[in-house]
């Protein structure tokens, strides 16, 4: 039947036999969809006397919107840590072959580098709409070096750094330039961390607490001041303990600001965090759960050497070592264990 | 009249449902001759539905040439809040059809010129030929479609305003709350139901027993709205046994049988 030709002459395309997300729950219900807008099939039907011009079967498919990924280091070879003469072709690539496991925006992430680093890259880096031809880049996700030397994981201890000097002066002179900077990661335990999570907050960039040792006090004041984001809960920080439950504890935390909403990273592979602890913190604080893969230039590729930055890091099967140490970092892409997360 | 007694709500859903699609097949509905359905809203109705939804999808129905009029809708209640009659229909029946929106005439309880409203509905059923058959449901009170008790036998589309019986029954679709029941709606006369060649009543469940009783057994009344189509020439009754619970054994017995 054809759609009603005085509101638009456009095709109205209706995916049946398939879920959809809405309301937070997935609903068995049709999706209808005209010129890339999704439409209200009941205002559709009494209001323009419209109906679908084709219908897409999607075999009990779920429809679901793209996935954003805000912590992804790199993949398929490129490393975006690297100081490289064309970082929007390494960034592009990875934009591009990430379509296809279902995300739709990301931000490049940088892990802690040399400030020469951060000088030839960021300029290199530009906000952009996704599409056909991409991903979308949200901008740069900050990983360090302003982090615990206890809690570095698999980032380089040489370029580890501290702003106790200068406050934000220190961190911007490491950077230089934060335009296209979207997500800072910090551990707030840091001397002086206050004015920098209140500078970095106040200029729109969103402020992380990561690769830390900060007790509870310390991530809530973190947080008072600005913070709203927590990278990789559990891991490279300290583990939930019932007198002091650290960064965790800010899932149930009360002496933060009643309408502020602390975010969470995870890292679902069932590998750098095990799915009890995934379901534990997901029960806790469910609407604050984002996962992110935390994918290294060996993604999309066979098992061998690869960079990370300052480091070489080693990929075996699903386990991935800094090159002669035992160290975790995260392999795998959104795909394969995103099955287990839908609860 | 006929009186068809299944055993339980599924069955007579079921019933309503094959009779609704054979009558519609045996019409050989096609372009520029529709079958015409009156159809209501409410809790009984909803297996027919999905029994009909069943048809359809089975390949074995088509609403493609099917006309619908439904009975009524509520007044000043947001055409998308989820207790309109249009959300109603659209996601306990329209969504899962190929019904072409054209066809599918709903009382539109919004309408600056609500009498208007009526007259053009009633214009549009006269349009299409009349109805062939009106499938309808049946009040506690007894009413039909909202032409409650004291309502013109002989009357047209128009607008009410709802008993305390009614609005009690419809609070459970309002969070219990009789504040937010609308208290008035359009809705189809008795007269209008009266016209269409053929009838169809569901009637299920105990707490209906007692209007089905004074619908069949007792006289023709404005206090049971219901108990008009004992004049209409071709009146189904379809229930289950708690229906009948008030009704003479010697009833039951005779169209048991």
């Amino acid at each position: 039947m054809p759609s009603n030709k005085s509101v638009s002459d456009a095709p109205i395309f209706q995916f049946t036999n398939c879920r959809i997300l809405r309301s937070h729950q997935l609903q068995r219900e049709d999706l209808w969809v005209r010129e890339g807008k999704i439409l209200n099939p009941e205002k559709l039907f009494f209001d323009e006397k419209g109906s679908a011009d084709i219908q897409l079967d999607c075999k009990d498919s779920i429809i679901a919107p793209g996935f954003i990924d805000v912590q992804i280091n790199g993949g398929f070879g490129v490393d975006f840590s690297l100081a490289a003469d064309d970082v929007q072709s390494g960034i592009s690539l990875v934009s591009q072959k990430i379509l296809s496991h279902g995300v739709t925006s990301f931000c490049p992430t940088l892990v802690t580098s040399p400030p020469s680093v951060y000088h030839k890259v960021l300029p290199q880096i530009s906000v952009r709409n996704g599409g056909p031809h991409g991903a979308g880049i949200l901008g740069a996700h900050l990983e360090g070096p302003f982090i615990s030397k206890e809690k570095k994981g698999a980032h380089s201890e040489h370029y580890l750094s501290t702003f106790e000097s200068g406050a934000f002066q220190d961190l911007l002179a490491t950077y230089r330039h934060l335009d296209c900077v979207r997500i800072v990661t910090l551990a707030p335990e840091m001397k002086r961390s206050s004015e920098v999570i209140q500078e970095l907050t106040r200029r729109g960039i969103c402020v992380s607490l990561g690769h830390s040792v900060a007790n509870l006090s310390q991530a809530e004041e973190a947080v008072r001041h600005g913070a709203t984001f927590i990278t990789h809960l559990f891991n490279a920080m300290l583990p939930f303990h019932h007198r002091d439950p650290g960064i965790v504890g800010l899932l149930t935390s009360d002496q933060i600001p009643a309408r502020r909403r602390v975010f969470y990273g995870m890292i679902s592979d069932g590998i750098h965090t095990n799915p009890a602890a995934l379901r534990i913190a997901h029960r806790a604080h469910p609407k604050g759960l984002v996962l992110v893969t935390d994918a290294i230039a060996g993604m999309g590729l066979a098992p061998g050497r690869h960079t990370l930055g300052q480091q070489v890091i080693e990929v075996d099967g699903l386990n991935t070592y800094i090159a002669g140490e035992h160290s975790i970092r995260s392999l795998v892409t959104f795909s394969p264990h995103l099955g287990p997360c839908v609860f | 009249m006929r009186l068809v007694i299944l055993d339980d709500y599924d069955l007579a859903s079921e019933w309503a449902a094959k009779y609704i699609c054979n009558r519609i097949i045996q019409f050989k509905p096609s372009q520029g001759r529709y079958f015409t359905l009156g159809l209501p809203t409410g809790s009984t109705p909803l297996g027919c539905y999905k029994k009909l939804i069943e048809y359809h999808k089975n390949g074995d129905l088509s609403f493609k040439y099917v006309k619908t009029f439904n009975m009524d809708e509520y007044v000043g209640l947001p055409r998308n809040h989820p207790e309109s009659y249009h959300s109603y229909m659209w996601n306990n029946f329209f969504k899962h059809i190929d019904i072409d929106p054209n066809n599918a005439h709903i009382l539109d309880g919004n309408a600056p010129d609500l009498q208007a409203e009526c007259d053009a509905f009633e214009k549009k059923i006269e349009e299409a030929g009349g109805i062939d058959l009106f499938v309808g449901g049946i009040g506690p009170d007894g009413h039909i479609a909202f032409n409650e008790p004291g309502s013109s036998l002989a009357s047209r589309t128009r607008l009410k305003t709802l008993a305390m019986d009614t609005i009690l029954a419809n609070a459970k679709y309002f969070d219990g709350d009789l504040s937010k029941v609308p208290t008035m709606a359009l809705t189809v006369g008795v007269g209008t139901v009266m016209d269409a060649r053929e009838v169809m009543i569901l009637i299920t469940g105990a707490h209906k027993a007692f209007a089905l009783y004074k619908a069949i057994e007792e006289g023709v009344n404005h206090m049971w709205t219901v108990s008009a189509f004992q004049q209409h020439p071709r009146t189904i009754f379809v229930c289950d046994e708690d229906a009948t619970l008030e009704l003479r054994v010697k009833t039951v017995k005779y169209f048991k049988d």
